[in-house]
């Protein structure tokens, strides 16, 4: 009784606490800003950074611990939308969006802006389609509703499936953003760097589930959106005098375009669907709408994101819950563009063209062995200093051309507090935001796997006696063996794989998506058009993901001249009619679909029972009304 | 309050919800890809020195898909009173 009570008093003040929570955020980044004015060294600070969040992170972990299973599955319905809202963002905003965004928008330009799109618009389809009424619905798990919609185990096996599946993919690329960061700011090796993230990650999770991770979501949002916003604001003040960089950044792009014309860069920042050559290209037109709705769609299937509105205390909230997830989301990726945009316009007015011996010290720390983020490869020895030299021809005149100056997309985000000039604290900063970035997005992912596993495997299909202690015990473990796993295969295959990322949501939207909008929106459809829907859209997709990435010759001697062999991101991968293999979704979420509606054609419409199960998880009041053969509601 | 709806009610009910979901997802669909099929000549116009084709991509279409969800929220709760359905 004492910790229910402690816990409506901890519901009630939520505003306050988490306001004295940032209020002492930001002191204790001043108080290191003051450390760092007194001599105290920048790898003292980093350590402080990074440790003491860590320390923040697992102390709202053990404070949250619970051994009531309504808690551990769904933080026991008791979240406020204002507040899932917030968490939801930290799971969202990824080490991929955090840190690699500005990065594929500095490369990218136009282009880029497929991710800014595809990774907001989701939203709106979770909030028409999807969560009030998985919300209503009001069991723990995304499988729990396609196994009571689509009649038992085999449904529930597929969706299982699929959803560890997308979670794993997605979970080893959120480690090795984790170990990149620790790497980088400890100076630590990577592989240990991923297992040192791995335990920030468990002791958030491990003891209070999904309660834990929701208070230590909404403490990670407040971090990351803090340290995303303060070094573009103070940038762009700096170039534009006002501090709004979300409409300033205008101007830089007109200065860039101007720049462009000087240095000969035929495809313009803001060009769209151009090739290289500047001109319109069909191509590239097709992937940019390929993976818009292949990343909106996916956003609307990932089981990790849509168990959150689980959480809501009602389906009303659930609602509103979604658009202040998008809200919250909308802040860090409509301010993503201007970063790219202030870096662009800082290396083509102050880097290039200037002599290698009056480049600004950036260049130097972020390019030195070890962190290998920039190069300016003018001499024939640069690769010596500059290890991202490698392979790069420079002609050796002392100034710096275009072609000789090398970025890794990371430090974009990552160098702009050096490049602005601004003290270490500021760069601890944004580390720390990365990290929180990276460390609430893996929480929630492996929870959603070992959840998967613990609730609808051995709960549900192998002990349904199992009591509640032995129940919270399995799905502890389970997160702890499933999290190693998970490092040790991030340790292993290294650090450029993110993207890693773009498969998840093609897996889960070819899997998942055509299931979960059609169990609710077609009252008619039967058991065994949800179960060929799953099965089909996840081969579909899992078949062209893999020949494409891995059998690239084979597709190709197959399908002709419809396959070419490409050259991305250090591997050899296959695309058919020019469709980039992270976009596989565009193939099986018509799949999807189509299995569902002809499975449909020869099948039983669904009974009466479960069409009146449909129809009370429509509105928001009332009783599920559950047909027979469902478990019954917890 | 709340109450178990008729079968005219209910149909009703869904009526105006599918109603409200096909609009919202018309928008959704113009926002996320129409709009943008005609960026190269959108482009051609200058807001605040933002090309107006990247800036629909950049920010104008993602302050829609804020709007369409805040406002999907508020227009499915003024149906749900209307039945007295509403959950809280």
């Amino acid at each position: 009784m004492a910790g229910a009570a402690a816990n409506s008093s901890f519901l009630q003040n939520l505003g306050r606490i988490y306001s004295i929570y940032t209020g002492t955020f930001v002191g204790f980044v001043i108080f290191l800003g003051i450390l760092e004015f007194f001599g105290v060294p920048d790898r003292i600070l980093g350590y402080l950074f990074i440790f003491l969040t860590i320390g923040v992170y697992a102390l709202i972990g053990i404070l949250s611990r619970t051994a009531e299973v309504s808690e551990y599955y769904v933080a026991g319905r008791s979240v406020p939308a204002l507040y899932n809202g917030m968490a939801t963002g930290a799971d969202w905003m990824s080490a991929a969006s955090f840190i690699g965004m500005a990065g594929s928008l500095y490369f990218g330009g136009y282009d880029g802006l497929a991710f800014v799109l595809g990774w907001t618009g989701g939203y709106v389809l979770v909030s028409i389609l999807m969560a009030p009424y998985l919300r209503k619905f009001g069991q723990f798990t995304v499988p729990d509703f396609c196994g009571a919609r689509y009649g038992g185990n085999a449904a529930r096996t597929l969706a299982v499936i699929v959803l560890i599946t997308a979670s794993f993919v997605y979970v080893v690329a959120q480690i090795v953003g984790v170990g990149i960061i620790t790497s980088r700011f400890l100076g630590m090796d990577f592989k240990l760097a991923c297992f040192v993230g791995l335990i920030g990650i468990l002791v958030c999770s491990m003891l209070g589930g999904m309660k834990a991770v929701t208070w230590t979501q909404v403490a990670q949002y407040i971090i990351l959106i803090i340290a995303y916003l303060i070094p573009v604001v103070i940038m762009s003040a700096q170039v534009t005098g006002v501090p709004i960089p979300q409409l300033m950044y205008g101007q830089a792009l007109e200065k860039i375009a101007g720049l462009e014309k000087t240095l000969g860069v035929a495809k313009g920042h803001v060009a769209a669907f151009a090739n290289a050559r500047g001109e319109f290209d069909m191509t590239s037109a097709v992937n940019f709408f390929a993976l818009i709705l292949c990343l909106m769609v996916g956003t609307a299937s990932l089981p990790h994101i849509l168990m959150r509105y689980f959480t809501t205390p009602s389906v009303r909230q659930a609602r509103d819950s979604v658009g202040w997830s998008l809200f919250f989301i909308f802040l860090l990726y409509f301010t993503a563009p201007a970063y790219a945009a202030f870096a662009k316009l800082e290396v083509y007015q102050n880097i290039i063209g200037q002599p290698i011996s009056a480049l600004p010290a950036w260049i130097a720390s972020w390019g030195k062995p070890g962190l290998a983020l920039v190069g300016a490869c003018d001499a024939a020895n640069a690769a010596q200093i500059f290890p991202i030299c490698t392979g790069v021809q420079g002609n050796g005149d002392g100034i710096l051309q275009l072609s000789e100056f090398r970025i890794h997309p990371d430090a974009i985000v990552l160098a702009t507090p050096e490049i602005a000039g601004l003290p270490y604290v500021v760069a601890g900063l944004v580390a720390a935001g990365g990290l929180a970035a990276a460390l609430s997005t893996a929480d929630g992912l492996l929870l959603a796997i070992a959840n998967a596993l613990s609730h609808d495997i051995y709960y549900k299909m192998i002990d349904p006696n199992a009591d509640t202690k032995r129940r919270l015990i399995i799905s502890r473990v389970l997160l702890a063996v499933v999290a190693v796993i998970a490092a040790y295969v991030a340790g292993t295959l290294g650090a450029d794989i993110l993207f890693l990322v773009s498969w998840a949501f093609s897996i889960a939207a070819s899997g998942l998506f055509a299931a979960l909008v059609l169990g609710i929106w077609w009252k008619r459809a039967g058991d065994a058009s949800g179960v060929w829907s799953m099965l089909i859209g996840y081969g579909v997709c899992m078949f062209f993901l893999i020949t494409t990435e891995f059998y690239g010759p084979a597709l190709k001697s197959m399908l002709g001249d419809a396959v070419t062999i490409v050259n991305a991101r250090g591997r050899q991968v296959a695309y058919i009619w020019g469709i980039n293999n992270i976009s596989v979704g565009i193939f099986g979420i018509p799949a999807a679909f189509i299995a569902q509606w002809v499975a449909q054609k020869f099948s039983a419409e669904a009974s009466p029972e479960m069409q009146d199960f449909i129809d009370s998880i429509r509105v928001p009041a009332g009783d599920v009304r559950l047909a027979p053969g469902m478990a019954a509601k917890e | 309050m709340s109450k178990k709806l008729s079968q005219e009610e209910m149909q009703a009910y869904w009526g105006k919800t599918s109603k409200l979901m096909w609009t919202i997802l018309a928008l959704w669909f113009f926002f996320s890809f129409v709009v943008h099929f005609f960026a190269p000549s959108l482009n051609e116009i200058r807001v605040l020195g933002f090309p107006l084709g990247f800036y629909m991509a950049a920010q104008g279409s993602l302050i829609a898909f804020v709007i369409l969800c805040f406002w999907n929220a508020s227009a499915q709760n003024k149906i749900d009173e209307e039945f007295g359905v509403s959950d809280e």
